[in-house]
């Protein structure tokens, strides 16, 4: 992850000639450019609400506010302005969600669950239908934060949605959709495994 | 006039926050603390285990050692520098707790985050899952090849491992090639679509790290030789990580 090979990097002086970059900025840079052509016109009637996940490794611990800026222009140019709401702290100031630091691995169930309080209340707070975690640990977090509350809420990837925008999401791409928008914009969708 | 300094009796200092100090740039500015509290007031892990930021560190201030390097709370601290963030001296509270978890005997540390640790020690692929460097190529080419027929606007993308002077060398969470095959694909698509260069590796794929989380340095760094030298040797400019 984008942390851990930054900080070891540096904490272990290794040598390299690369330089280490997150795919929020470049999603972004790309958008911009007009190279990926993405449009929001799907969400026009339906309305449906997102709020997005700052996760703490990319965002507060290496490249701060500038990146969660392009995150959310992003998710604002795939789901519609009008149809994101921020969480309440976010960006650089937002709450841990309780699945990074090994926590989902480490086997105190429990505790987990009770330090992702804070984060279920704050998603609730949204009244958003979808959680954009764009991290693989906040996923998996996220995900289960909300089972616990009879699915409260559906816990997607942030490349999930960029290409429902793009018109190219097909039927096997939809693990994380709802019944809400399995059916919308379907891409090839007599390959329906 | 200042009078005599008043000399306090019992305990010695922290021998374990002594320790850190040394190991930190200034200090980690971990004798700076004005029990104000931010820390612990904005902590999701505050309360758990009976235990909050402030505390572990005045803990460690008053060299209750045995205390803070037995709490299983380093453990459900996420290390997520949300209270360096808030506080007013930046004290680093989560570098004190990483090295109280590296102070734990290594077979000690909980079983899921060790396992994860060693399953990326496995091979050169670094995947938490133990993924061999031959099973991620054949899920790659498998799932592309049946993405590539049966959405024929796709017939030319890519997903080549270790090409030769590509712009980005991408990392990839293990969790997709392995449980998920299909979310491998929009990223994919994305890629395409913006008309990228880029490549895995065929050593050092895996975007995911629990030797850091273990607190496990020497594996840390393997890890992130390993990953480093692949993303070198192939000329790329950029080290993309998805997450």
């Amino acid at each position: 992850m984008t942390f851990s090979v930054r900080a070891g990097l540096k904490k272990f002086n290794i040598d390299h000639s690369f330089e280490v970059k997150n795919i929020y900025e470049y999603y972004a840079k790309w958008i911009r450019e007009g190279r990926l052509k993405v449009n929001s016109d799907w969400n026009k009637n339906l309305k449906i609400k997102f709020t997005v996940q700052d996760p703490c490794q990319i965002v507060r611990k290496s490249y701060g506010d500038p990146i969660a800026e392009d995150l959310r222009f992003i998710v604002k140019s795939v789901v519609g302005e009008e149809n994101f709401i921020d969480m309440i702290p976010n960006r650089s100031n937002n709450y841990c969600c309780g699945g990074g630091g090994g926590f989902l691995q480490s086997g105190y169930t429990d505790a987990r669950r009770a330090y992702g309080q804070l984060k279920a209340d704050q998603i609730l707070a949204t009244k958003a239908d979808y959680c954009i975690a764009p991290c693989h640990n906040c996923h998996a977090q996220i995900h289960d934060l909300s089972d616990q509350r009879e699915h409260a809420w559906q816990t997607v990837h942030l490349w999930t949605l960029i290409c429902l925008s793009l018109g190219i999401l097909g039927p096997n791409e939809r693990e994380y959709l709802g019944d809400d928008l399995k059916d919308v914009l379907v891409f090839h969708p007599e390959s329906a495994m | 006039m200042p009078g005599e300094p008043i000399i306090i009796k019992g305990k010695k200092k922290s021998g374990f926050l002594d320790t850190v100090k040394e190991l930190l740039p200034e200090g980690g500015n971990l004798n700076l603390c004005l029990t104000c509290g931010a820390c612990s007031s904005g902590c999701p892990a505050t309360g758990l285990e009976d235990m909050d930021p402030r505390k572990f560190l005045r803990m460690a201030a008053l060299g209750m050692d045995k205390e803070i390097l037995s709490t299983p709370w380093v453990w459900m601290c996420t290390l997520c520098q949300r209270c360096i963030y808030v506080c007013p001296m930046q004290i680093d509270i989560p570098q004190l707790v990483y090295n109280a978890r590296a102070a734990w005997p290594r077979e000690e540390r909980p079983k899921g985050i060790l396992g994860s640790c060693d399953m990326a020690l496995r091979n050169d692929s670094c995947s938490a899952m133990g993924t061999s460097e031959e099973d991620f190529q054949f899920v790659v080419e498998d799932v592309l090849e049946e993405y590539q027929e049966a959405q024929p606007e796709f017939k030319d993308m890519a997903a080549p491992i270790d090409k030769q002077g590509a712009e980005f060398f991408l990392n990839q969470n293990s969790r997709e090639p392995v449980t998920e095959p299909d979310e491998l694909v929009p990223l994919w698509k994305i890629l395409h679509r913006a008309g990228v260069d880029w490549t895995y590796g065929n050593k050092g794929w895996a975007a995911e790290n629990y030797c850091m989380f273990l607190a496990d340095d020497q594996a840390w760094e393997h890890i992130t030789r390993t990953t480093a030298k692949q993303a070198d040797d192939l000329g790329c400019k950029i080290f993309l990580n998805t997450e």
